[in-house]
């Protein structure tokens, strides 16, 4: 055996184990003689000191960035607000002193003792925030009650002020209590119970830009609380602020004018994808959730049959009725099933087996050609071409536009849309798709969906003939001192790879659509600047014309349109969604007319001075009655 | 692999010891963290796990005919050198020290490896050399050769507790091998300008610190010296019987840092005062006996020196962390072994108890 090697070796080490036990034994015998000197001999000594050991955190909470509008204006800002806070290992009474604080400042008692139970786990000599936003005279009360109110601090906190009021609401979000649920989340570390979070919007979705760090000192106080020493401090970091893409005078015209309807908009700029503004009617005010929500006002925002919390814009999906027929329109052309001097005849309807498809106008149209087919928004023209294509080659060109998943405007939820497809059917209900199936697809009904974002890509992908942006909401991040930290450029994330031509006759459609006498989308008209555009009505219920007017507000017709403009060189695009609101061309095409006028108007050197001085002074600024978006008498409200 | 005959000679005193070490370790650090807020699974079930996982691998550790060890020991220390280098090249930065090596799927942290490594190559290289009358000064200049390249190279990540660990281990070994007088003399006197020298150029200001701090607490009582008070008086505070389970206001109230890692011993101190410490302590006591009886037991010279080292290896982390703990030692980060919180201490310490085992069941077999 090797081990066997050297035996003298062997024996003599083996020898040592008797030593070496010894000085280990003595060696742990001087750990106990040092415990039984620390725990034994000096107990009382080292029991007093930790009796009084006191510590004391001082929080310095960090001011979050603010967000401007593109031109830098600032929408959404902070202003001190006061809290009122308390540090458990001062307080020898809790029960008391929440009934005192309760029937002093007129706070609920479950209400305290629910948010000091949250706060439970960390060290106690760490303030918990038992009100926020608490009013100045509740504060007095607190400052002339100190003496009886041991342990009860007020702490300053910033809070979110929305200078435009509720200008953008989905879009910006808002602040809330981080929940108990978030804080046992991954990326939740360094919240604490009583930390405020962006809840959605870029609030949500910039939060690790926005928010900074806290600051505070951590003391060594006797225990009477007097301040021994400061242990460690350090200094709050102020969030990174958010410079938008959004236009802000853009987005107030276009909130004033949805009215009272509900629904969303959304304009693109066509050559980077910038989100220039970013509507969903009716709005609610942010302000509300920093603080304690009324009830009230919760339940009338809950109640409100027009979804004011929901953001229409980011997860609406509609049908997109006979905008879809764009997508239509160019999967015949890219497929060669139709061309410009192909045609067709409408007679009011179309059949196919034994169903009969029905036009919008049952007088039907007569020959319609392709650049007519968009005018008049014939649907026998696309039942018949979209017959031919089939669904799968419409969703192929869907496809290439990307259409049928979120594009990833970078806001938490945003849907996707649906594109169907033979095979979607065939996982989805595990049944073939059906020839007839098609027809209501070609013109954006049956299960196509889309959301106002995707339409306004669509339409933004028309007008720049073939690349698809990534819409994007922050142009970039600044620090406080107004140095950029990151840009956000123009991000290409499709090309559609459909050809010029072919882009072509699809736009002289679109621009019949708006310019020619008779076109659906005339009430998109601007006068000096040349605009074409897509109307579309979606069916909510199917019904004939004739009940449709009696409905119940519910199961109204969404209206609907894309628009671009100018025609011959694209900035802006649009879409818009009115929800029951009727026909797209009464209802959607004068609120996209609205949009593109004050984009054009901000754009012209002298009212673009006077805009921006306006729309930074006041807020009850009245539409300029001036400008034309006058609608020819000939079009009529249910025209599409 | 393991045949039946060793199933009967399972060290039943071994296992016992260390299983209720983890459970009190366990049972501390629920209490120790009973202040943090937790994301995740809370640290008493992950140390739960750890020690599951570290049981498993001591059970690999001593199926595996430990004589294997002997063959492969040089290659294993010339790849535990070149890890070495490799973090100091690429490793990643993690509280202000390079330890770590990303391999993608797992991290692993060589110098922790290394202590097992460097045991492993001494008692290989001891237990094939011939000395009469103890190690000569020319019989030393291999071994130093062999554990100045990885001290020098921990030291620089920089891991002063580890590098320090290693070269206790190595000497532990050199004494139980045997050294003659006139060796250990010389070696005292090239170790003081050595310490200079170490001093001078290769701590970083915060370890000197901390080893200021110790002589003196009250010189930075923000600093580490706070640490230190902040540990003293949680133990001191315990008294005889303790505060109580999950009753020890230090620790509760955290004034002391680290508490479920380096400083668990003062936790429990305070909690389960004198008493507790003492049983503790025997329990450790005991362990460390235990590991020596082994090897006096072991009937070759590689398996006697491996479970030497081994045992070294487990008493220094134990006097080094309870000695920082009451005060008498700086503050270098060790950790009490199966007590703190972490899982590479609790791999790397069962797989030395995993080779303890190993060579207390093959007693018989030679």
């Amino acid at each position: 055996m090797k081990g066997q090697r050297f035996v003298r070796e062997v024996l003599e080490s083996k020898q040592r184990i008797l030593a070496i036990s010894f000085v280990v034994g003595a060696i742990f015998l001087l750990l106990m003689l040092r415990l039984w000197h620390l725990q034994i001999l000096n107990a009382e000594d080292y029991r007093s000191m930790s009796e009084n050991n006191r510590l004391r955190f001082v929080p310095v909470a960090a001011s979050r960035g603010a967000i401007m509008d593109r031109s830098g204006k600032v929408l959404v800002s902070n202003r001190p607000s006061f809290s009122l806070a308390v540090i458990p290992q001062e307080v020898k009474d809790k029960d008391a002193l929440i009934a005192r604080l309760s029937k002093l400042l007129g706070l609920d008692e479950s209400d305290l003792v629910d948010r000091w139970e949250k706060s439970k786990g960390r060290a106690k000599y760490y303030p918990i925030v038992l009100a926020s936003n608490i009013s100045r005279d509740q504060v007095e009360i607190i400052e002339g009650n100190r003496l009886r109110l041991p342990g009860v601090e007020i702490e300053m906190k910033p809070v979110r002020e929305y200078s435009s009021k509720n200008l953008a609401a989905h879009l910006l979000g808002y602040i809330g209590e981080v929940s108990e649920d978030e804080l046992t989340r991954k990326g939740f570390e360094d919240y604490n119970p009583g930390d405020y979070i962006g809840k959605n919007g870029v609030e949500r979705s910039h939060e690790t830009d926005l928010h900074g760090n806290d600051g505070g000192r951590q003391l060594e106080v006797d225990a009477r609380g007097r301040v021994l020493r400061t242990l460690s401090e350090t200094y709050p970091t102020v969030g990174n602020s958010l410079v938008l893409t959004i236009d802000s005078a853009v987005q107030k015209k276009a909130e004033q004018a949805f009215g009272d309807q509900a629904g969303a908009a959304v304009a693109l700029d066509v050559n980077s994808g910038e989100v220039l503004a970013f509507v969903s009617n009716p709005a609610f005010d942010p302000a509300l959730f920093s603080g304690k929500l009324p009830a009230d006002t919760w339940k009338a925002y809950l109640g409100d049959k027009r979804h004011p919390l929901e953001n229409k814009a980011l997860t609406g999906q509609y049908p997109p009725g006979s905008t879809y027929k764009i997508i239509t329109a160019l999967a015949g052309l890219e497929e060669g099933v139709v061309n410009d001097h192909s045609s067709v005849v409408c007679t009011g309807s179309y059949e196919m087996g034994n169903s009969t498809f029905r036009c919008w106008n049952k007088h039907g149209h007569g020959t319609v050609s392709l650049r007519r087919s968009l005018k008049d928004s014939c649907d026998v023209y696309y039942y018949q071409l979209g017959e031919k294509l089939g669904v799968d080659r419409i969703a192929k060109m869907a496809d290439r536009f990307r259409l049928g998943s979120a594009l990833g405007i970078g806001l938490l939820n945003e849907k996707n849309g649906l594109i169907p497809t033979s095979e979607w059917k065939k996982k989805r209900f595990g049944k073939r798709w059906f020839a007839g199936e098609t027809l209501p697809v070609a013109i954006g009904q049956g299960y196509v969906l889309m959301t106002p974002i995707q339409m306004a890509s669509m339409i933004a992908t028309v007008a720049n003939e073939g690349t698809v942006y990534r819409p994007h909401l922050v142009k970039r991040i600044v620090d406080t001192d107004g140095k950029s930290l990151k840009e956000f450029g123009p991000e290409i994330i499709a090309k559609t790879n459909v050809s010029s031509a072919n882009f072509r006759k699809v736009k002289q459609g679109l621009f019949d659509v708006v310019n020619a006498a008779g076109g659906t989308g005339a009430n998109a008209r601007l006068g000096d600047v040349k605009v074409a555009g897509k109307t579309g009505t979606s069916q909510v219920v199917k019904l004939s014309e004739d009940r449709k007017k009696s409905l119940p507000y519910q199961y109204k017709d969404h209206a609907l349109f894309v628009a671009f403009a100018p025609y011959d060189k694209p900035e802006i695009a649009v879409a818009v969604v009115v929800e029951h609101g009727g026909g797209g061309g009464a209802a959607a095409a004068p609120i996209a007319a609205r949009i593109l006028r004050a984009y054009f108007d901000g754009k012209k050197p002298v009212s673009k001075a006077s805009g921006r001085n306006k729309a930074e002074t006041d807020d009850e600024e009245v539409d300029d009655p001036a400008k034309p978006n006058i609608p020819p008498a000939n079009v009529k409200a249910t025209n599409d | 692999m393991i045949d039946r005959r060793l199933l009967t000679n399972i060290d039943w005193i071994l296992a016992g010891l260390v299983v209720t070490i983890c459970l009190l370790g366990i049972l501390n650090i629920y209490s120790a963290t009973t202040p943090y807020k937790i994301v995740g699974s809370p640290y008493y079930i992950k140390q739960l796990y750890w020690m599951l996982v570290g049981m498993f691998v001591a059970l690999v550790a001593c199926t595996i005919d430990y004589h294997l060890l002997e063959d492969f020991s040089y290659w294993l220390y010339g790849f535990l050198v070149l890890l070495l280098l490799a973090v100091l090249v690429v490793g990643r930065r993690s509280m202000g020290a390079t330890r770590w090596l990303h391999l993608g799927f797992f991290n692993v942290q060589p110098s922790e490896l290394m202590k097992i490594v460097i045991i492993v190559t001494f008692a290989r290289f001891f237990s094939n050399y011939q000395s009469v009358g103890g190690l000569s000064i020319k019989d030393m200049f291999f071994p130093l050769g062999i554990l100045i390249v990885p001290a020098v190279l921990i030291m620089k990540q920089p891991d002063l507790g580890t590098a320090v660990l290693v070269i206790m281990i190595a000497v532990s070994m050199m004494v139980y091998r045997g050294m003659r007088w006139t060796t250990i003399v010389s070696f005292t006197l090239v170790t003081i300008p050595m310490a200079w020298l170490g001093w001078s150029y290769f701590l970083r200001p915060y370890q000197k610190n901390r080893i200021l701090d110790f002589i003196d607490p009250e010189r930075s009582r923000l600093g580490s010296g706070y640490h230190i008070i902040q540990s003293k008086i949680a133990v001191g505070s315990g008294g005889l019987i303790g505060k109580g389970f999950v009753k020890g206001t230090q620790s509760q109230l955290r004034f002391l840092p680290e508490q479920h890692t380096d400083f668990a011993f003062s936790v429990f101190a305070e909690e389960w005062g004198f008493i507790g410490c003492l049983i503790l302590i025997l329990l450790y006591l005991s362990l460390v006996l235990w590991g020596l009886n082994i090897a006096r037991r072991c009937n070759d010279l590689f398996g006697s020196l491996l479970a030497l080292g081994i045992t070294a290896m487990l008493f220094w982390h134990i006097v080094i962390n309870m000695g920082m703990v009451i005060g008498l030692f700086p503050v270098v980060g060790v950790p009490l072994p199966f007590f703190s919180y972490g899982g590479t201490s609790m791999i790397t310490s069962m797989v030395g108890i995993g080779l303890l085992q190993n060579i207390s069941m093959r007693r018989f077999m030679f």
